[in-house]
Formats: structure tokens, C-alpha cells, sequence
């Protein structure tokens, strides 16, 4: 009788790292990223599109590889693949900010002008909020930003009750029907998690409504909350303070970042535009239990509205599993996540505790998809009642443990020997004895991924929404450090950072491998190997 | 006559009720006696809320790393064959010092205890590798076994900021 009973404490090892000797990044960096963006040096943390350009921009701690002194850096991209740095936008300059420039975010206004809402540390160590715009409106990578002498805009006060050590994160604005703008702020009280909703005429002068957009009991701080309008059908992207076209229905999401447990959550609902409430939909709650944009090593992630390509676009941060002395001697930490030459297999079969090599790609910094087909599904394994943490299942059997159907799926980042590897892979269950309903588990386990033992190398797991009748899709982003996994094309998604000692650059090996009991059919891979991008 | 009882009695009522506040916080840790070891023992202890509390264990911290760093020290003559380990818990000890602490210290002070924990959750860490590149024959293990102990409760308190 399995008793999954183990508390996969997610240990966040981020670390960043104030040093004030700014080392240069030793010469060797077998872990930096290819196509993820990562500053040069030192640590990482509201994107935006203006003018065709892409602007992102990230909590920076000049000084050093972990977090402190933070500024916002600022680097632009016409592709969104290869990014040009710039100096800092917004620093420490004043005494509404002098403590620090935290997080924000940028709001494209009616007539296209950006400006930012940003949490600036007054000289009391209080969180208050302050706004900025570019200096020159013709410069198209809007280097330079300024400060309104009338910041702070929003601050804690007795009046108003706030807590001055839990107010940060204004999130992008949008407009209601009354022409008002409304933007929302993480806070608590105590336990409770909540969205401060404040609301604005001419975007200077800023009311705290009386009631927040929507909280939670017992859920702790709310970080970084995003709040955007969605489609009901369709995949294209709505702008954050659209009402929808006449005959359209809208949904809206509702993103927090939470403080205890270090992940993203999201729940999607009504917006009530009269109260200025949100309203989760029936069966969703926004705490612990909402589902999460990725099951991995990802936090503080933000969306903007594309309106180039009418698409909204997620960006998140995934920080460093190593400890600090290594992100110290490395120079730097943190990464935010998003072809070349291309190998294709097709029609294999992937027999019962068999593995299959893929050459011909370079395995440390590639995109492989592998569309698997099960057969036999009769011969899945019931799953336990008691198995409701997907995490908990994956960390409890790892590849080597059979399962009716299952393991199977890719070993990335492996040396040759397979001394070391991160195993991404399926496992599926049916949900009760003789049900033709089944349960897709994804995981991304990384306990053998090196030999370094001071690591993070905490397994992760994720339910995968797919029907096991139909091709499963499994897809890697594999980057030196980083594996971003997306199973059943992206229904559930998980980053993971890994440093391995052997598996690295021409030492790294890709595999597909199948270690259940029952055949799997590999109807296509296809590799790519990516290019690097200029990221810095 | 009465007066002077009625202030030595809240006199002694404050007193108890402070070190109520360290007792209370304690037992939520993983270690109660180190935890009221190190905060009695510290004149701040006294009158800190949680946060004070838990910037006094980041300042036992640094105070712990930087004894270890001088032991460091007098070991390269003592145990000249341990250079390599001792260099690899030296760079450790003072990522500790020069990382971790400074962290620790702003998040705490500015509201954003998460990176409080991780610079906490890392003197721990740190502690470790260095004493496992002994392999078993450690001359520090008194003083790293004490850093990771250390490192456990101030996790413990900071996560009652989160």
C-alpha cells in the first residue's frame, strides 16, 4: 500500500548575492544560457511593446549575483529573441524610490504613451507607489525616464490602513466604462491576501476604493498580481482594458505570485465592472490550490498585450538551484524565459525498457518535440486515491520505478553514461479500476541531473489535461542550465535549472526513453538546434 | 508605598510578557532552546517584534561565520594538508558574510522577507558544503553543525514575516 507521504518542500534556493567587489564573470560559463535572456552579470526581474520595439525590463542588483540595490535594467528586442541592453531606466534618485526601485509595470495610455507604476522604498523602508515616463517620447528605445514631483501617488498612511511593509507590485491599468483608470496592488492583512484596487482620473491623482478587487484568506502576501481580459473562444490576445467586440464574450484572469510558497497561481472568473470585483469562476479559488502557468522553477511573472500581433505574452523569472558561493564565482544569476538545424525521426518504436539516442543535434542548447501514441492503455496502472499531488507522485517513483505505462518520455542534459541526466517524461494511470477514464502525469525530475550535491534538485510534477487516446506531445526547451518542458503542447508547463558536471556542451547527450512495461510508439521527433542568441 | 508595588508589579509584568513574545516565536522553530539561547542572550531581544527577532539571528550569523572564517584561519598552519578544503570553506564562509547577510539584512528591513529566507536558507548551505569537503574528517563540524542549526530557526522566524 503506497503511502505518498513526503513534503516536497520546493526549496528556492535563490540566490543572488551582494558583493561589493563586482567580480568579473570567470572565463568558463558552461551554464549560461543560449536563448534565454539573462543579464550579463548579477541578479534579475514590466515588458511592454512600443513603436514596434519590445522593451523589457528586469529587477537588476548592480552590485552583485543576488537580490539588493535593485534598479530596473532595461533591454529592447525587435524579435523577442535577440535583445540589446540599455542603462538602467528607473534607479534610485529620490526619496519616494532611494531606498529602491521594485517591481511594476507599464501601461500603454489611450493616445500610446508607456509609463511605468512602480514600487519605490522611501527613506522609512515603506513600500510606496510612484509613476514614470520617458523622457523623449522620439527616442524609439526610450532610454531615459523621469519621475513626477508628485510621487509617491499611492502610499500607506493611518488613514488608509496599508500595510508599509506589504504594498507593492501595481500591476498594468485598465479603463472602465466611466472613463476612470483602475490598477491593482499586492498587499496582505495578516494572512490575507489581497488585490488593493485604486482608481484614477488623470493617472496622477490616485483613490483607494474602499473594497480590494479580491482576496484570500489565509493565503499570505500577494506578489506581483496581473489581470487581463481572455477570449472565451479563440487564441488571440485582448488588450487589458478592452470591453470585447459586441458579440464577444470575456473572461478574465486573475494572476498572484505568492510569497510562501514561491510559485505563480492563476484562476479565471468574471470581472464585475459595477462593484469592481473579480469573481472567480465555480471551482476555482485564488490560493494554493489555482492552477499554475508552470509546475517548475518560475515566479513573479507578468503579461503584456502584443498589440503588433494581437497576442498577450507571458514573461517569468526562474532563479538560480545552485547555491550562491557558485552563483557568486558563475557572476550572475537569474534568467527570464522564450531554430536551427533540424533532425527528424519518425514511426519508432520505443520497446519496454529501451532508450534511443538522438545525434546530430547539439543536445546542451536545443528544441526537441516528441509525439508519442500509446497502445495497450488497458495495461495503465490504477491510480492511488490518495495520489492528489502530482509532485508528490513523481518525486516518490522515479525513472526506474515500471509502470504499466510509463515511464516514458526524454532524458536531456544526460552524459553519456547516463551518470547524469533530467528525465522529462509521462506516466499514465487509469482514474479507478475497469474506468475508461484515465490520468496523465508529467514530470520533470532532476534528483540525478549532476554530481554536485549543493544543488537544488527538487522533482516536479504537474497533471497533464490530455486524452492518453489521442498522440501525447512532449516538448523540451533545453538551455545549458535551463529545461522548459510543455507537455500535451503546453497544458502543463515546468522550468527547471540544473548544472551538470559531465552533461555539458559537446558532452551532452539527448535520449527518448520508454522504462514501463508496455511498447510506446514515437510517431515523430524533431530536434533543433538553436542557435545563440545576442542577449546582452 | 502603593505606587512603587503597582509599578514594580507591570514592571515585572512587561518583563514576563517580552520574554513571552521570544518564548512564543520559539516555539514555532525547529530548535526552542538554541532559538531562546541566542535571543535572550541579546539585549535587542528584549523589545524586537518578529522582524527585530529575526534581524538579531541573521546578526548571530554573521557573528558565527566570522568566528569560523578566524578558526579557518589558525587551521592552515595547524593542518597545513587540509589547504584545499580549508580554501573551499573560506570562499564559502565569506559568501556567507558578504552574500547571504547583506541579503538577509535589506529584505528583512524592506518588507520582502522571501529573500530574507533564501540568504538564511544559504548560510545553512554553505555550512555544509564546506564540511562535506572534509569527507568525514572535519575539524569544524562543531561550528558548521552550529551554522546550519542557526540558519534552521532564523528560516523558522522569517517565514512568520511571509
Amino acid at each position: 500500500n503506497y503511502v505518498v507521504d513526503l513534503e516536497a518542500s520546493h526549496h528556492v534556493y535563490n540566490r543572488l548575492t551582494q558583493s561589493s567587489n563586482i567580480k568579473s564573470p570567470s572565463v568558463n560559463q558552461p551554464y549560461r544560457t543560449g536563448f534565454h535572456f539573462q543579464p550579463p552579470k548579477n541578479w534579475m526581474n514590466g515588458p511592454m511593446i512600443y513603436k514596434g520595439i519590445y522593451h523589457l525590463f528586469y529587477q537588476w542588483n548592480p552590485k552583485g549575483a543576488v537580490w539588493g540595490n535593485i534598479v530596473w535594467a532595461h533591454s529592447t528586442s525587435t524579435d523577442l529573441i535577440n535583445w540589446d541592453p540599455h542603462p538602467p531606466a528607473i534607479f534610485p534618485s529620490e526619496p519616494f524610490d532611494i531606498n529602491g526601485c521594485w517591481s511594476g509595470s507599464a501601461t500603454i495610455l489611450p493616445d500610446g504613451k508607456p509609463v511605468i507604476l512602480y514600487t519605490g522604498i522611501d527613506p522609512k523602508n515603506q513600500q510606496v507607489q510612484n509613476i514614470a515616463e520617458p523622457k523623449d517620447l522620439s527616442d524609439p528605445y526610450l532610454v531615459e525616464w523621469k519621475k513626477s514631483p508628485l510621487n509617491p501617488l499611492m502610499a500607506p498612511d493611518a488613514v488608509n490602513g496599508i500595510n508599509a511593509s506589504s504594498f507593492r507590485d501595481p500591476t498594468t491599468a485598465w479603463l472602465g466604462h466611466d472613463k476612470k483608470w483602475r490598477v491593482i496592488i499586492g498587499s496582505k492583512i495578516h494572512r490575507r491576501g489581497l488585490a488593493i484596487t485604486y482608481t484614477s482620473k488623470d493617472f496622477l491623482k490616485w483613490e483607494k476604493s474602499p473594497e480590494p478587487l479580491h482576496y484570500d484568506d489565509g493565503s499570505g502576501m500577494w506578489e506581483c498580481p496581473d489581470f487581463f481580459p481572455v477570449t472565451r473562444f479563440g487564441s488571440k490576445g485582448v488588450e487589458t482594458s478592452s470591453f470585447g467586440e459586441p458579440n464577444e464574450v470575456l473572461k478574465h484572469v486573475l494572476k498572484i505570485s505568492l510569497d510562501d510558497t514561491k510559485h505563480d497561481y492563476y484562476t479565471i472568473g468574471t470581472y464585475d465592472r459595477v462593484g469592481d470585483k473579480f469573481v472567480p469562476d465555480k471551482g476555482f479559488k485564488m490560493d494554493g490550490t489555482a492552477p499554475r502557468y508552470d509546475y517548475g522553477k518560475y515566479y513573479a511573472s507578468k503579461t503584456f498585450y502584443d498589440s503588433a500581433k494581437n497576442r498577450r505574452v507571458l514573461w517569468g523569472w526562474t532563479n538560480e538551484s545552485s547555491s550562491v558561493e557558485d552563483d557568486v564565482e558563475k557572476g550572475w544569476s537569474g534568467i527570464q524565459r522564450l531554430r536551427m538545424k533540424q533532425v527528424n525521426l519518425r514511426n519508432k518504436v520505443l520497446n519496454s525498457r529501451s532508450r534511443l539516442e538522438v545525434y546530430g543535434v547539439t543536445a546542451a542548447q536545443a528544441d526537441v518535440e516528441v509525439l508519442f501514441k500509446v497502445r495497450n492503455l488497458e495495461k495503465a496502472d490504477v491510480i492511488q486515491p490518495s495520489w492528489t499531488d502530482p509532485q508528490l507522485i513523481c518525486s516518490k517513483m522515479n525513472v526506474s520505478v515500471e509502470s504499466g505505462l510509463g515511464p516514458f518520455g526524454l532524458m536531456v542534459l544526460a552524459s553519456k553514461n547516463l551518470e547524469e541526466y533530467t528525465s522529462v517524461y509521462f506516466r499514465i494511470f487509469k482514474a479507478r479500476q475497469n474506468s475508461n477514464k484515465y490520468v496523465v502525469v508529467m514530470c520533470s525530475d532532476q534528483s540525478r541531473s549532476s554530481l554536485e550535491e549543493d544543488n537544488d534538485k527538487t522533482t516536479y510534477g504537474a497533471f497533464v489535461d490530455i486524452n492518453p487516446r489521442q498522440p501525447l506531445s512532449l516538448r523540451a526547451l533545453i538551455d545549458h542550465s535551463v529545461v522548459e518542458s510543455f507537455g500535451g503542447r503546453g497544458r502543463a508547463c515546468i522550468t527547471s535549472r540544473v548544472y551538470p558536471k559531465l552533461a555539458m556542451g559537446k558532452n551532452s547527450h539527448l535520449f527518448a526513453f520508454n522504462y514501463g512495461s508496455q511498447s510506446v510508439d514515437v510517431l515523430s521527433l524533431s530536434a533543433w538546434s538553436m542557435k545563440s542568441a545576442q542577449i546582452s | 508605598m502603593k505606587m512603587v508595588v503597582v509599578m514594580m508589579i507591570m514592571m515585572v509584568m512587561a518583563m514576563v510578557s517580552e520574554a513571552n513574545m521570544i518564548e512564543q516565536t520559539c516555539k514555532e522553530t525547529p530548535d526552542f532552546n538554541l532559538c531562546v539561547s541566542l535571543l535572550d542572550s541579546d539585549p535587542r531581544g528584549s523589545s524586537a517584534d518578529t522582524s527585530g527577532l529575526a534581524l538579531i539571528l541573521v546578526d548571530k550569523i554573521k557573528g558565527l561565520a566570522t568566528k569560523t572564517l578566524k578558526e579557518i584561519n589558525t587551521l592552515y598552519k595547524k593542518r597545513p594538508e587540509l589547504k584545499q578544503a580549508l580554501d573551499e570553506c573560506s570562499r564559502r564562509y565569506n559568501t556567507i558574510l558578504k552574500a547571504d547577510v547583506p541579503e538577509a539584512i535589506e529584505a528583512i528591513s524592506k518588507g520582502v522577507p522571501k529573500f530574507g529566507e533564501d540568504g538564511v536558507i544559504d548560510a545553512g548551505v554553505e555550512a555544509a558544503v564546506c564540511e562535506g569537503d572534509f569527507k568525514g574528517k572535519s575539524p569544524l563540524t562543531s561550528l558548521t553543525k552550529s551554522m546550519q542549526k542557526v540558519s534552521n530557526v532564523a528560516r523558522a522566524i522569517v517565514r512568520m514575516l511571509l
